[in-house]
């Protein structure tokens, strides 16, 4: 067993490793930050999306180790500073753009990344953009109506696919 | 996943020293190797994490202006460092999977993996790159031609990481892909580049062998480069195509003419 510290919502946090130890184990085993869901555990459906060094990555795919120093971003550090939902959280629940919520977290991150290199997305390139993430109930048209929303653009244009 | 010792070198010499262990392993992004271990089809002793060698990552222009990119170099960086000198291998690299999985998965490891439905494979094959590995007797440089030797079968020696890649830059080229929707591989996949002295076809997703040049394809090219010049062709042979679930042989070998006629209209 290594410690492994890594900046995690900005905030220094350490837990015990070792060298096979996920990211994704790291943040929920280790700090107890339980927002980032394990889907499918094999890197297709990015529930487990969180931000390392600013770039998505799917924390059951990268190694606790490697992320030693590293800044860390997950769900739990998508809220406002007075702990009222952020911009791209409540625009999923204006849009209902969630049901069982599981994806959810990882759907949140994935758009945050998005924003921050295409602050405008179009309806297509969020579509793209989604493409390693999966939502097995909503058929994702409300959660791009609630990307185009936080992106400041009009959704009654967005159509069911 | 078995357990085992992480060791993260941070420059190419700790890298080879590392991997001179006993069943030592290099890691790249690990977009493929972690799930496989995970899934205990893969184990090691020692894994080598390439994430820090800094020297590895990057693109620059050598002397005879071939783009030469870091195999460090992750999917997304590549893209970006690609877009104005070589627009098609730009284009291929920011295809590849997902956001997340092109935010780490790296170039050289995609090269050195070898899967018969990479991307990579067929933009280094297509582009007639050189491919320069370094092991503990020292660098040497490999032809694309040479490199590919069978599925997830290359020519690098036990112990040798790819540092770089050296890709001449076309006139024209194009990448094209028949995406499988569950996995986002390629089913098939044309890489065509115009070079002054000929085309190359390179085709990934069909071939049990991997990746390989379509040269009837090419030799009809060099003479005409154009969409028609390919229909002309018979099909190449179904007899060493992948059949599987997501498609038959034929319907394969059917595709290698329809994603190189496309790849020839996109390159212009």
């Amino acid at each position: 067993m290594t410690v492994t510290t890594m900046t995690v919502n900005g905030k220094s946090r350490s837990a015990p490793t070792e060298g096979r130890t996920l990211l994704v184990d790291f943040l929920r085993e280790g700090l107890r930050l339980t927002g980032t869901h394990v889907g499918c555990d094999t890197s297709q459906c990015g529930a487990c999306l969180v931000h390392v060094d600013g770039q998505p990555a799917k924390a059951c795919t990268v190694l606790a180790q490697e992320c030693e120093g590293a800044e860390v971003t997950t769900i739990e550090g998508m809220a406002n500073a007075d702990g009222s939902l952020g911009k791209i959280q409540q625009a999923f629940q204006d849009y209902h753009g969630l049901q069982c919520g599981f994806c959810t977290p990882g759907m949140v991150m994935a758009a945050a990344s998005l924003l921050k290199e295409n602050p405008r997305p179009s309806e297509q390139e969020v579509r793209h953009y989604l493409e390693g993430n999966i939502c097995r109930c909503t058929g994702y048209h409300n959660i791009v109506k609630a990307i185009m929303a936080a992106s400041g653009q009009q959704v009654e244009a967005v159509a069911a696919e | 996943m078995y357990d085992f010792q992480l060791v993260k070198p941070s420059s190419v010499a700790e890298a080879i020293e590392a991997l001179g262990a006993e069943d030592a392993q290099a890691l790249g992004g690990g977009q493929t190797l972690l799930p496989t271990m995970k899934a205990r089809l893969a184990q090691t002793d020692t894994l080598v994490s390439l994430a820090h060698v800094e020297e590895m990552k990057g693109v620059c222009t050598d002397d005879a202006g071939r783009l030469c990119v870091g195999g460090g170099t992750t999917h997304a960086a590549a893209a970006e460092a690609l877009k104005s000198d070589y627009p098609a291998l730009s284009s291929l690299a920011a295809r590849i999977g997902d956001p997340a999985v092109r935010a780490r998965g790296t170039m050289g490891g995609s090269v050195a993996n070898d899967d018969p439905s990479a991307c990579w494979p067929a933009g280094v094959l297509g582009s007639g790159a050189t491919v320069v590995a370094a092991g503990k007797s020292g660098t040497r440089e490999i032809g694309a031609d040479d490199f590919f030797q069978g599925m997830f079968t290359t020519a690098l020696e036990e112990g040798e990481i790819i540092t770089e890649i050296r890709f001449p830059v076309p006139e024209k080229a194009a990448y094209e892909k028949m995406i499988q929707p569950a996995s986002r591989f390629p089913l098939v996949a044309a890489y065509v580049a115009k070079f002054a002295d000929g085309v190359r076809v390179a085709i990934t997703g069909a071939s049990s062998d991997g990746v390989f040049r379509w040269t009837e394809a090419e030799t009809a090219l060099s003479q005409d480069f154009s969409a028609e010049a390919v229909k002309g062709l018979a099909a190449p042979d179904a007899g060493g195509m992948i059949s599987d679930l997501h498609g038959s042989a034929e319907y394969r070998a059917h595709l290698c003419k329809v994603m190189t006629a496309r790849a020839v209209k996109a390159a212009g």
